[in-house]
């Protein structure tokens, strides 16, 4: 297994997906360790008008509890956090979530992009952003966002997705580190989390 | 364009308030950001600095039309159709045990759907006329727009759906009628409504209610603002009535958390039971 030489830590990691992301999302999250200690938060689109059910399923399959943040929730170590149904999901500076009722965007609340900027401008080179499978280009500006703040950048393979717009797009519009298997992707995270245990 | 840095929403927000004498230092400065570069770009400013300049000039008018920009006016009618259930079957009748009439302010009422929607629901539990309703917003505009109750067709799809999971007893459609492309809400729905322009930030209690509604508002300001406001609804509500916010705000965290109980945490309904 070739390794990614990670050299820096980081402080969050900031993961999008809509069509064809749940199975993907849910592998991630059950080959995570326990003590996975770097914050993670998750905008996956979702309908809009069912509060209940989405969190329920994600965590029958993950090792660590995911929670949908309260407005001004302080952003922990050691935590997942899913963008709640029909509320954009923002970090607000002084390293709290913000939530948003803000216009949908990209016909999405909440939208991956408004998490991923905020994210970006609070987290600036510390922030790694994870993009999966999804049928429209949500996320897109959010990953050059990213990569324009100096963070690190991951796309699912689009020749594995189920439906490949959502990381192509990114593809198209700015630099992306890596283009990665759903399972090189659980080797990224599981190798990003010795080295900032290490550091 | 360029970032626009916390620095510059620090300049732009003291402009304001020597000019304006409106003060929004304490609102969350993560959608404040995003407000203000939506003026920026629909107004095509080269730079967050031209448009300190234009607030500098101290034109009210502009002004206005900044303010409307600066707040949220996205809403819907019967947003959490569980939520105004609860309402019909459990607060109402709770608050009628020990009154004939009933008093509610909807602080931060927008376009004005959510007034709408409780008149609806006052009017199928035959109460509207025993109700008096203050609906205030810090916009004067948008306060006129929802007082006109016109709404676009394609809102009324959403607004029909969630009426629809409320469980009314009738159609929506009962309560509007197409006019010029839009749906015309039923005028009488309202007309005992007071609408009236009130600033959270500066403003202090006016009256006393059996309920409050400030739901998705707060999300707009930081917690030292929150606290503030929170404690001025305090002032605002008679003993054993009710506060309710959005469904993923909470006053866990605020000052006074301890004089109000926790009635319905899936609806975020609050009960003051400290004076």
């Amino acid at each position: 297994m070739t390794h990614f030489n990670i050299t820096k830590t980081y402080k969050a990691i900031v993961i999008g997906g809509s069509a064809g992301s749940f199975q993907v999302i849910s592998k991630i999250l059950s080959s995570l360790p326990k003590d996975f200690d770097i914050p993670i938060m998750m905008c996956l689109h979702r309908l809009r008008h069912v509060r209940n059910g989405f969190v329920e399923a994600l965590n029958i399959k993950s090792n660590i509890k995911i929670e949908e943040p309260y407005d001004k929730e302080t952003i922990k170590r050691g935590k997942i956090y899913l963008a709640p149904a029909n509320y954009h999901l923002c970090v607000e500076l002084g390293n709290t979530f913000a939530l948003s009722t803000e216009e949908l965007i990209n016909n999405s609340r909440p939208s991956i992009d408004m998490m991923l900027q905020t994210a970006a401008y609070a987290y600036r080179d510390k922030l790694v952003g994870i993009l999966l499978s999804g049928a429209n280009k949500d996320g897109a500006l959010g990953m050059k966002k990213i990569h324009d703040r100096g963070g690190l950048t991951l796309v699912q393979d689009p020749k594995e997705c189920l439906i490949d717009t959502m990381p192509s797009s990114a593809i198209k519009i700015t630099e992306i580190d890596h283009v990665l298997s759903v399972n090189r992707i659980i080797d990224f995270l599981l190798e990003l989390h010795k080295t900032c245990k290490i550091a | 364009m360029q970032e626009i840095e916390i620095t510059q929403l620090r300049t732009l927000v003291d402009i304001v308030k020597k000019n304006y004498d409106y003060d929004f230092s304490n609102y969350a400065m993560s959608s404040f950001r995003r407000r203000i570069q939506r003026i920026i770009e629909l107004y095509k400013f080269s730079s967050i600095e031209a448009l300190c300049e234009r607030l500098s000039t101290g034109d009210e008018k502009f002004f206005h039309d900044f303010l409307s920009e600066i707040t949220v006016n996205v809403t819907e009618m019967f947003r959490d159709p569980s939520f105004w259930r609860e309402l019909r079957d459990n607060v109402i009748p709770n608050i009628l045990l020990n009154n004939k009439n009933i008093s509610i302010w909807h602080a931060g009422c927008s376009s004005g759907e959510e007034v709408f929607s409780m008149a609806i629901l006052l009017k199928e539990m035959d109460l509207l006329d025993r109700a008096r309703i203050v609906a205030t917003d810090i916009d004067t505009a948008i306060l006129e727009k929802a007082g006109q109750g016109a709404y676009s067709l394609k809102n009324m799809e959403l607004n029909q759906k969630n009426y629809i999971r409320f469980q009314g007893n009738f159609s929506l459609d009962k309560y509007y009628k197409e006019e010029n492309n839009k749906a015309v809400m039923d005028k009488s729905l309202v007309e005992g409504v007071q609408f009236k322009a009130h600033n959270l930030v500066e403003g202090a209690s006016f009256s006393k209610f059996d309920l409050i509604l400030c739901r998705n508002v707060m999300i707009y300001f930081n917690q030292t603002l929150q606290n503030q406001v929170l404690k001025m609804f305090h002032e605002s509500l008679y003993k054993y009535s009710y506060l309710v916010v959005g469904s993923k705000e909470s006053l866990i965290w605020c000052e006074i958390a301890n004089k109000f109980i926790v009635v319905s945490n899936e609806e975020k309904i609050y009960k003051k039971v400290k004076d």
